[in-house]
Parts: structure tokens; sequence; C-alpha cells
């Protein structure tokens, strides 16, 4: 294959995707307030630019709040689940079930704790977002060799020095992949708690857009929120590759 | 003077569950070779967890140095099949991990780098890796990979080694490149070593003393002294002395099997 073309890939993707949609809303004559062509949202989003760069603002700090106590937070269970086996008996049912939870359900209830706005956006996101942390951790943890561990206990490392020299940078690779996960993640969750709980934010935005009808706006917010995600994926990906090359060595040599 | 002794030990994993190993004696002096081969599943393995202070025993006494065996042993260095390098860490740095762990010289580390990383580095020439120091794992072949494990397991100077089938995953060429490589490095600097395979011609070659274990629960049931001349070529084992002493295991190892 063409290097040229493997990297215009997803740019010819996402232009074709347009153009379709595009196409249809001019062809089919669909109406603006079902679904409005991406020259009509396009239109909105230079129109409404200040509005949606001050909502989409907000939108981001929130999610990277989340985030940043989510990754903090699954650090630390992600640590304490993987390295005692017990724990890992103990929590996991738990962080499972809790993780089944629809968090837009649980929304109200932060509602009723901490009242409208920011707070229970972020803490949304970090709901959402911390459980896919946890378990990497915990997995790169939990998978050490067990032959490898005996050759440290029997020089009389402690259990910290085993996390320290094997355990943690074992399970980097396994946490950075998370990172990826868990962003993209912490922007639902601050937007569903927007939509629900704010008077800010692009969840709010749609929200009140919509009931207006006033549906390119609506998308306009819809594509916002995808290109944030779509960058700060990229961006972790790239830490990613940076902090845990060893594990993406490519079979010919040095990495 | 015994430097490891064994006095009737038995060890079940689980409390009493069966038993891995069954009312096993050994004695083995300061600096002698040693080997213990067997059917798979015999507890050869068990048997480096007691030395190493991994595992208590169920019954009876393990002794290191004149000490009942009570917990980790510094003085013991351990390779296994896989080489168990980290990935991550160079090879310089995979072999001197133990120094980051071992006192003295965790202590000491900082201040004594240079002369730490000079010997890990002369340790390395000398089973032949000069040059790949600053490789990573991936980098080096299985045979390489093995020799940086074996350097990990000696670097901290233990003085007593132990194998479990260090070369049993590499091809048969490797295998007895590496043999001599662990033949060099014992006949330079003597330590004590105990070594698990379950290729005859591997112990008969590099060996003082053969133990033969039955199959679970493991029991010795021959303690057979290699009488060759040292220092061992790789011709040796061409020699009818040789193939005498494999073929005497080898019946032994066909009566576990058979019984």
């Amino acid at each position: 294959m063409k290097p040229n073309l493997v990297k215009a890939a997803p740019w010819l993707v996402v232009a074709g995707m347009f153009l379709l949609w595009e196409l249809i809303c001019i062809g089919f004559d669909v109406p603006e307030f079902l679904l409005p062509a991406p020259s009509a949202v396009w239109h909105v989003g230079v129109e409404q630019f200040e509005p949606i760069m001050m909502h989409a603002t907000q939108t981001f700090l929130t999610t990277l709040a989340g985030f940043a106590i989510a990754v903090l937070v699954g650090l630390l269970i992600g640590m304490a689940v993987g390295s005692s086996p017990l724990l890992y008996r103990a929590m996991y049912p738990l962080l499972v079930g809790f993780n089944s939870i629809p968090k837009v359900a649980f929304v109200p209830v932060l509602v009723v704790w901490f009242g409208i706005g920011t707070v229970p956006a972020i803490l949304t996101a970090f709901l959402i977002s911390f459980f896919p942390v946890v378990v990497n951790v915990a997995t790169g943890l939990a998978t050490l060799e067990p032959e490898l561990e005996d050759v440290l206990r029997s020089l009389g490392a402690s259990r910290l020095d085993i996390l320290a020299k094997v355990g943690l940078p074992r399970a980097m690779p396994y946490f950075f992949a998370s990172l990826k996960v868990a962003i993209t993640l912490a922007f639902v969750g601050s937007v569903i708690a927007e939509t629900v709980a704010s008077n800010l934010g692009i969840g709010y935005l749609m929200m009140s857009a919509s009931s207006s009808m006033n549906m390119p706006l609506v998308f306009a917010g819809l594509i916002v929120i995808g290109v944030m995600g779509v960058v700060m994926y990229e961006l972790f990906a790239f830490v990613e590759k940076r902090m845990t090359s060893w594990a993406h060595r490519n079979p010919n040599g040095a990495a | 003077m015994s430097f490891v002794k064994f006095e009737n030990v038995d060890l079940a994993y689980a409390p009493g569950g069966a038993l891995a190993i069954e009312d096993v004696s050994l004695d083995v002096r300061e600096g002698e070779f040693v080997a213990v081969v067997g059917p798979s599943g015999c507890g050869k393995s068990t048997l480096m967890k007691l030395i190493s202070g991994l595992r208590m025993p169920s019954g009876g006494y393990v002794y290191v140095d004149g000490r009942q065996v009570g917990g980790p042993l510094k003085i013991v260095g351990m390779a296994f099949q896989n080489a168990n390098l980290l990935p991550w860490r160079t090879t310089l740095d995979n072999v001197m991990l133990p120094l980051e762990i071992v006192e003295p010289y965790r202590s000491t580390l900082k201040k004594e780098r240079p002369r730490y990383e000079a010997e890990a580095r002369q340790l390395l020439a000398r089973v032949g890796l000069a040059g790949f120091e600053d490789k990573f794992p991936w980098e080096l072949s299985g045979g390489m990979q093995q020799r940086a494990s074996i350097c990990r397991a000696l670097i901290h100077q233990p003085r007593l080694l132990m194998l479990d089938e260090p070369f049993g995953a590499l091809d048969a060429f490797t295998r007895e490149e590496l043999w001599c490589m662990l033949r060099d490095l014992w006949q330079l600097q003597p330590f004590t070593v105990i070594l698990v395979t379950h290729d005859l011609r591997e112990a008969v070659f590099l060996a003082d003393t053969v133990y033969v274990m039955s199959k679970r629960p493991g029991r010795v049931l021959v303690r057979r002294e290699i009488d060759l001349p040292r220092p061992r070529d790789l011709d040796v084992t061409y020699t009818d002395a040789f193939a005498g002493y494999v073929h005497e295991l080898r019946e032994h190892i066909g009566r576990v099997r058979a019984s």
C-alpha cells in the first residue's frame, strides 16, 4: 500500500461522509428541522462562533477536570486491586456493578447533592471514565510473570520494590492505552450531565438549541464534541507511543 | 561441611494436600556443581523454591550455609527457562537490576555506579555480549537473552546459583555453546550451582553430582557422582565414559517412568 494513501485515508473518509450527507440532504430535499445539511451546519458554526467556543471551552475544561480525577483515582484503585489478589477478588464485582449503572441515571442524584452547574458534570465525567483506567492498570500489574517475581523476591525485594521496578513500568502500556478510552468517555459524561443539569457547556447549548428547533446548531455542537474527542484521543495516542516505545517496537530493530 | 543440606524434607503446596516432594535429603558442598534430573512434574522446581526461601517445607529441615532457611536469601541468584528480561531496560540495566535491590549494593549504587557498571560490562563481555550492553532485549537472540539472564543472576556475586532448565528453550547448538559459557564462568570464579534440567547430557557434562528424582511426589532415587576430568571439553560428550553415565542415568529415569 502507498504510504500517502494510508496517511490521507482518514481525511478522505471524513470528507466523503460530509459529501454524502450534503448530497442526501439536497437530493431528497430533507427539511432542515429534521437533518440540516453540512453547509447549513457550517453556516451556523461561523455565525455563532463565539457562543459555541465559549460553551466548548466550558465542556473541555469540565471534561479535563473529570478526566484528571479519573486518572488519579483509577491509578490508585488499579494499583491496589492489581497488586493484591485479595482486593482484586473483593473489589471487582462492586466495580463492575458500579460501571454497569448508566451514568445518566445518576446525574439527578448528583444534582440533588451538588446543585445545577459544573460540579455534577465533572463528577459524571469522572465516574464514567475511571473504570477503564482501573481495569487496565490492574491487568498490567496482575499479569506479572511469576518467575520474575520469584527472581526479585529471592533477592529480598519488598512488594513495594517489585511494584516500582517491574509492576508499574510493565503496566504503563496498559495505562496509556486506557487514557485514550477514558478521555473519550469523559466527554460523553460531561456532555450528558450538561444536557440534564447545567446552563453552560455544549450539552446545554444543544439542549436549548433543540428546544427551539435550531437543528443546525445542535449538529454544530455534535461536531465540536466529536472534534475535541478525536484531538484528545490522538494526543494521548501520541503520548502513549512516546512513553512506552518499548511496547510498540518495530521488529526490524531499534524503536 | 555442607553448604546446602536437606533433611527429610516434605512439601505440600496446600496444607494436608498431595506432597510435591517427599522425604528428600541432599548434601551439597560449597563450590559443587549439582544437577537434578527427573521426569516432568517431579518437583524439581519445588526444590529451588525451598532453597531460595520462597517456600517453607511442610516437614523436615532446609539448611543453607549452616543456617535454617527462614525467608528469601540474598546469597542466591536465579535464572529460568524464560529469560524474563525487562523489555523497557537495556541489557546493561537488566543485568544491574539486582544491584538496585540487594544490600550493600542498593545503598551504594548511586555513588559507585561507574564501578558497578564496569563490573556488569565485564561480566557481559565474559559471556560474549560485549557491544550489546545498550541493546534492548527484543534486539537479542534467544541464546543472547539467556546469557544476559545468567549475568543478571550472577551480578551480585551470589554464592549459590540456581538454574531452572535455563537452556530448555534453545536449539541444540546454542545450548552446547551456553554449556561451555556456564562452565567457564563457574571455573573462573567458583560458586555453588544447582541446575534443574531434563537433559541428561547437559547434567553429565556440567555437574559434579547428579541427583535423579522420581515422579510426583518427588523423591531422590539416585545420587551419582560424575568422575570425568575437568576442565571438560565438548569432545568429552563423545567418549565412552560419558555415554556410560548418560546411559546409566537414562535407565533410572526409565525405571521411574515404568513404576
